[in-house]
């Protein structure tokens, strides 16, 4: 119990990603304004990505440019760019998918003029 | 890397995002989440991941708070319902029970900034070692993404391209 409590307290990051992450994902469950349910997925997405990110970096280690590229490279001395690559394509696909998200709202509204959940059930019988 | 500064700079992402979600007002909750977003592109590159975080600060900062402003400026700006019922037993029972799944694998990640981590063993180190033999660029980023991983790239700009036809048959106008 108590090498679970340390184990969580030395990883920070991990402690951050699962306090946005479980927020986010409460906020997009309980809340009837469907911006913020948007603002709760976005928290979300980010919260994943910010995951990958932080296990890519290395202590001692710089950005994934090379310094020279006549010398042989030693891996140690640059972050890993693997994860780096998968979330720019993460973010991009998640701004778009946030794009549509607020597309349907702007169409909700349009036609039943309220963004609340329980408004729009409503005018919906 | 400084790993001194990690605990502020988590905080301040922590309360950014805080308060986007906690607002009242909308307006305010969406400037907040665009602070929150500058902020974690500033961890991003202190982390070492700078094309991510200039990605974050062009895309998630800019121009997802812009697509936000504008929906919100077409419809209500306001969160109109201030006292909510309270939430359901099942979402009671399931978060906590999610949270400490989460927290309970804490203790198999690997520590953090470890070289030896599992993701930075298997092929990063290929990737690292031989990339500019290979591909004649300095970043390793840009060969990866580019160059290693291109049909990747390009299947993205497919699902940009489908989301951007989404977004403009609907708020297309009906002509009556």
């Amino acid at each position: 119990m108590v090498e679970a409590f340390v184990a969580v307290f030395q990883r920070p990051n991990f402690l951050t990603f699962v306090i946005i992450f479980l927020w986010g994902f409460y906020i997009m469950v309980t809340r009837f304004n469907l911006v913020k349910k948007l603002i709760g997925m976005y928290l979300m997405q980010t919260s994943v990505i910010f995951f990958l990110v932080s296990i890519s970096a290395k202590k001692g280690a710089t950005i994934p440019v090379l310094l020279s590229t006549t010398e042989p490279v030693k891996a140690v001395n640059y972050a890993n760019p693997l994860p780096h690559v998968l979330t720019l394509t993460a973010i991009v696909v998640g701004v778009a998918t946030l794009g549509v998200g607020l597309a349907l709202c702007a169409a909700i509204y349009r036609k039943y003029g309220s963004l609340d959940e329980q408004d729009i059930l409503e005018k919906l019988k | 890397m400084i790993f001194s500064l990690q605990i502020p700079l988590l905080l301040l992402l922590l309360v950014t995002a805080a308060g986007a979600i906690m607002v009242k007002d909308l307006m305010s909750a969406v400037l907040l989440l665009g602070t929150y977003s500058f902020f974690l592109s500033v961890v991003w590159g202190w982390l070492g991941a700078v094309d991510v975080a200039f990605v974050e600060a062009v895309v998630g900062a800019g121009l997802a708070t812009v697509l936000f402003l504008l929906t919100l400026f077409g419809t209500a700006p306001k969160d109109t319902r201030f006292r909510r019922p309270p939430p359901s037993l099942a979402v009671l029972i399931v978060f906590p029970l999610l949270g400490l799944l989460l927290l309970y694998a804490a203790k198999d990640l690997p520590e953090f900034g470890d070289p030896n981590s599992p993701a930075s063993v298997h092929i990063s180190p290929i990737y690292l070692e031989q990339s500019y033999q290979e591909t004649h660029t300095p970043n390793v980023v840009t060969s990866v993404l580019m160059d290693y991983r291109s049909l990747d790239t390009m299947v993205e700009t497919v699902v940009i391209f489908s989301a951007g036809i989404a977004c403009a048959l609907l708020l297309r106008r009906h002509s009556k």
